[in-house]
């Protein structure tokens, strides 16, 4: 993909590029750059002068329970944000698709979630939550079932993941709709004189055709629950009970910024930067695939 | 007015040679058609002389002066794309009067241009619009009007009949060919359609595979092809061409015989034109018929000689000659047969 | 959108009724945690810290919202509101300023190094900023650029999504466009101010909904570089409104900053609904 026309000079497209290189240049890769060498040493305790310990960092880290049970419990909340943002945002598209007239008054409904912040968001179901005067948490009481996610591990993980789902539905029912509507209606109408009834058609022919935003989705799902849900976790947990929401992301700020253990910090950035590496060739490849059709 | 002058033009991509030296003098005035397959290089060719290519080698002057290394906007050259290139968001009074803007004329000057070119394309009522609100035809009469504004002292023409349907087609190409005769302004223009390049040419450059193989009048290159590719590609439908033998005053092929005025000996290519042909009892050509078309004026019958070549003849007026019954007999003057060499299809005698 | 289904494909009677009514209950479920937020406040403090807390809206509207713009906790709201303002705007005309730049250079020209700096950009497609937040935390120190906008601005910018969008977009724009211009006597600037700034009209403005969102929604990088309350942007600020200890939140303040963080995005989102759904779906694939 070239352009056969181009203009000429050297020196014109230089300064027109210039802004971005050198902004990425100071904000994205000297910091990228300094992530990897401070990940190669311990410093001090006074900070004062750091000792060169090579990998020493990551071994360290990789044999660190609490690092370890962190990527476990990554690897659990990305999964249940996924699957609670996707699923039901998957079944709301189908049910939109159907109402053909009023689609357009549900999706301006449904859309508001994806304009709140993250962090913003945690405040909201920590409000409803709220051990003292969280509403739901009441009715559950009334109902029988004492609700305490500052206590209770399996509650916290519950309560930041649905948090973090809740604005990613109205992201994926937005693809999930625009890919519906994409399906050409002959062959929804060809499957249906075929005689296949309506669930029968989605499963068949429908969910096939998704595929392609399903994957999509997915990557980029699993993406912002690694990245983009650090507001969540820091407004409603702040990584407890027990550390069982601490998140990688997490625990790159905390040990960094409130453990003031820059190595470590640095290491668990460069272990990080090697995740988002293969997830971004992962989205890029696929992205490739599509661009090209 | 100008004159433009191709000295011996080359283009290589790396180390492809697309063009391989294009010669060629253009008169002030003249309408030069540059006409071939699609891949032959005749876009190319064009683009080099508007700036848009860079020529590898040879000279390109204008007005006799040399213009290989100057910008397109100081070649004093305008365009019209195969697309039209319209800018999309301004109006038509904008997209005819944009190279004026950046030449820096006063408005009111503008305005008066862009009126006057649009009263010459009956687009006065139409200056306001955007180009997606026109139709085809009033497209390609707006990427008129952008080059016409411009007065400049060559016009080119980048197959810009080649999106509008058939019926447009040929009023446009009498539109323009006006238009240019009105304004006498040289102009090259680029196509891949030979009734085009027959209808609008003073001279017309038949290219393939980036060689010229004729430069002539219309008239010239459908009666006198210098190659066999020339003589293919000019006329509808194209030419027959059968392999003969020369020999003892005749030509041979496959059962029959035919005169052979001209004393060549030896393995020929004998170009016959369909519309040459005549039917006669008597004749010597004897065609297997499998296909009629119709056309009204004229008939087409396709079939094939006794040697399998397939064939073609073009007959006056309506023949009704059912496939399969059909051997028809058919004969040639003499002047209408054009001989080429067998290994070089250059044209003999 | 309107699209005309007919026959067999058609849903009538109960089986729509069914699907609205669904639809209804999905949406509703959805926008509780708003509703609820709205209803806090409205409502007094007393009536929340004695649950359960009404599910109508009070009477103190005015009184919550005024206490929440202009006294706050730490600071007014309208300052953090401002702040989050410039810092969702500087990022987002910043963004597209630099990335348009980029990629009309990247796309309408050939000079040493272009394939290097094209790499280089799509690198930092690759980096969130959450995972480079100690060094660049470090770089911002260093430049002076705590508690600055320039600081919450800078390190947000330097993405390559932007550049990439264009990239494609510039494109698809035909070749012929850029000769007629050339012929037209326009030297490269003129071309990028005349034709191709004002053809991307759409995607400016479906990219700027999308990074006006993303800037007003930062929550890390505000919270690590804004130590002085005034600088806060609203987003982060909520969290620093609730007390340390155990102390009780002041719930209708929060609740009402809570709500007035969302209404700019919200206005932006449904008000460029078309244009956002395109950025978005552009952007992403």
């Amino acid at each position: 993909m070239e352009k056969r026309v181009t203009f000429k000079g050297w020196l014109l497209p230089l300064c027109l590029i210039a802004p971005q290189v050198v902004i990425s240049a100071v904000f994205f890769f000297y910091p990228a750059g300094q992530a990897v060498w401070q990940s190669l040493f311990i410093p001090d305790p006074f900070g004062l002068s750091s000792r060169f310990v090579g990998l020493g960092n990551f071994e360290y880290l990789l044999g660190d329970p609490y690092y370890r049970s962190a990527f476990v419990t990554t690897a659990i909340f990305s999964t249940l944000v996924t699957l609670t943002a996707m699923v039901p945002a998957l079944f709301l598209a189908v049910l939109a698709d159907r109402l053909v007239k009023s689609a357009g008054v549900y999706r301006t409904l449904l859309i508001w979630p994806y304009a709140v912040a993250p962090a913003v968001a945690g405040v909201l179901w920590l409000f409803m939550f709220n051990t003292r005067v969280g509403v739901v948490a009441w009715y559950l009481g009334q109902l029988g079932y004492d609700w305490n996610h500052v206590l209770n591990e399996g509650e916290a993980m519950g309560l930041v993941v649905v948090a973090s789902s809740w604005g990613r539905i109205s992201y994926n029912f937005l693809f999930f709709f625009a890919a519906l509507q994409a399906v050409p209606r002959s062959i929804i109408e060809a499957a249906a004189i075929d005689g296949a009834r309506f669930w029968r058609r989605f499963f068949t022919i429908v969910l096939p055709l998704l595929s392609p935003t399903t994957f999509f989705l997915l990557v980029v799902n699993v993406v912002y629950a690694f990245f983009e849900t650090f507001g969540v976790i820091h407004t409603i947990t702040s990584g407890g009970p027990q550390q069982a929401t601490t998140i990688l992301v997490y625990k790159v700020f905390s040990d960094g910024f409130v453990g003031q253990d820059l190595g470590s910090s640095a290491a668990q950035s460069v272990i990080l930067l090697v995740v988002v590496g293969l997830l971004t060739v992962v989205q890029f490849k696929f992205v490739e695939k599509r661009v090209h059709y | 007015m100008a004159t433009v002058d191709l000295d011996n033009i080359k283009k290589r991509f790396g180390t492809t040679e697309v063009i391989k030296g294009v010669s060629l003098s253009v008169q002030d005035g003249e309408f030069i058609v540059i006409v071939g397959p699609s891949g032959c290089g005749k876009s190319t060719l064009l683009r080099m002389v508007a700036g848009l290519e860079t020529i590898t080698e040879g000279e390109l002057r204008i007005n006799g002066v040399r213009a290989n290394d100057r910008e397109p906007m100081d070649r004093d050259i305008a365009m019209v794309f195969q697309n039209y290139a319209l800018y999309p968001h301004m109006s038509v009074a904008q997209n005819m009067g944009y190279g004026l803007k950046i030449a820096g004329l006063p408005k009111p000057e503008i305005a008066a241009k862009v009126a006057e070119a649009a009263k010459l394309l009956q687009l006065t009522d139409l200056l306001d619009r955007k180009p997606k609100q026109l139709s085809g035809g009033q497209r390609q009469r707006v990427a008129m009007g952008r080059a016409i504004v411009r007065e400049p002292s060559v016009f080119l023409f980048d197959e810009p009949l080649s999106n509008l349907d058939a019926k447009l087609r040929v009023q446009m190409r009498l539109e323009i060919r006006e238009l240019q005769s009105k304004l006498g302004i040289t102009s090259l223009y680029v196509t891949h359609d030979q009734v085009e390049a027959m209808t609008m040419a003073d001279r017309m450059i038949v290219m393939n595979a980036g060689v010229t193989e004729q430069i002539g009048t219309p008239l010239d290159v459908y009666e006198r092809p210098e190659t066999l590719f020339a003589a293919q590609f000019i006329g509808s439908p194209s030419m027959n061409v059968i392999k003969a033998e020369g020999r003892d005053g005749a030509f041979y092929l496959g059962g029959m015989v035919l005169p052979n005025p001209t004393g060549v000996e030896g393995p020929v290519m004998l170009g016959l034109r369909p519309e040459h042909l005549v039917p006669d009892p008597e004749g010597p050509i004897e065609m297997q018929v499998l296909l009629a078309e119709p056309l009204g004026a004229n008939t087409l019958l396709h079939g094939k000689l006794a040697t399998g070549t397939g064939f073609t003849a073009s007959l006056p007026g309506v023949h009704r000659v059912m496939s399969g019954e059909g051997a028809l007999r058919l004969t040639i003057e003499a002047r209408n047969m054009h001989l080429f060499d067998a290994e070089t299809g250059r044209r003999l005698g | 959108m309107a699209r005309e289904v007919t026959g067999m494909v058609e849903r009538r009677g109960m089986g729509l009724w069914l699907t609205h009514l669904l639809m209804i209950i999905g949406v509703l479920v959805i926008f509780f945690p708003i509703w609820l937020a709205f209803v806090a406040s409205t409502v007094t403090q007393p009536e929340i810290v004695h649950p359960p807390m009404p599910l109508w809206p009070g009477d103190r509207f005015i009184e919550n919202y005024t206490a929440a713009l202009f006294s706050g906790v730490n600071v007014p709201v309208l300052t953090m509101l401002a702040n989050s303002m410039v810092m969702a705007i500087g990022i987002a005309v910043g963004k597209i300023v630099i990335s348009l730049l980029s990629a009309f250079a990247i796309v309408y020209f050939r000079f040493p190094g272009r394939n290097i700096f094209f790499w280089l950009i799509f690198l930092t497609l690759m980096l969130p900023v959450e995972v480079r937040i100690v060094p660049t935390y470090e770089v911002i120190a260093g430049f002076g650029m705590l508690n600055s906008y320039s600081g919450l601005i800078f390190p947000l910018i330097a993405s390559a999504t932007a550049t990439f969008l264009f990239r494609q977009f510039f494109l698809t724009i035909p070749d012929e466009l850029a000769e007629a211009a050339r012929v037209d006597g326009a030297r490269p600037m003129r071309f990028f101010w005349d034709i191709l700034l004002p053809m991307s009209r759409t995607n400016i403005a479906a990219l700027f909904v999308i990074l006006f969102i993303y800037g007003w929604n930062q929550y890390l990088w505000p919270l690590l570089i804004t130590t002085d309350p005034s600088m806060n942007t609203i987003v982060m600020g909520i969290k620093q409104m609730f007390p340390s200890g155990d102390d009780v939140a002041d719930w209708p303040v929060i609740m009402a900053t809570s709500i007035l963080a969302m209404v700019p995005p919200v206005v932006v989102v449904i008000s460029m609904q078309k244009l956002f759904i395109r950025g978005l779906v552009d952007s992403e694939k």
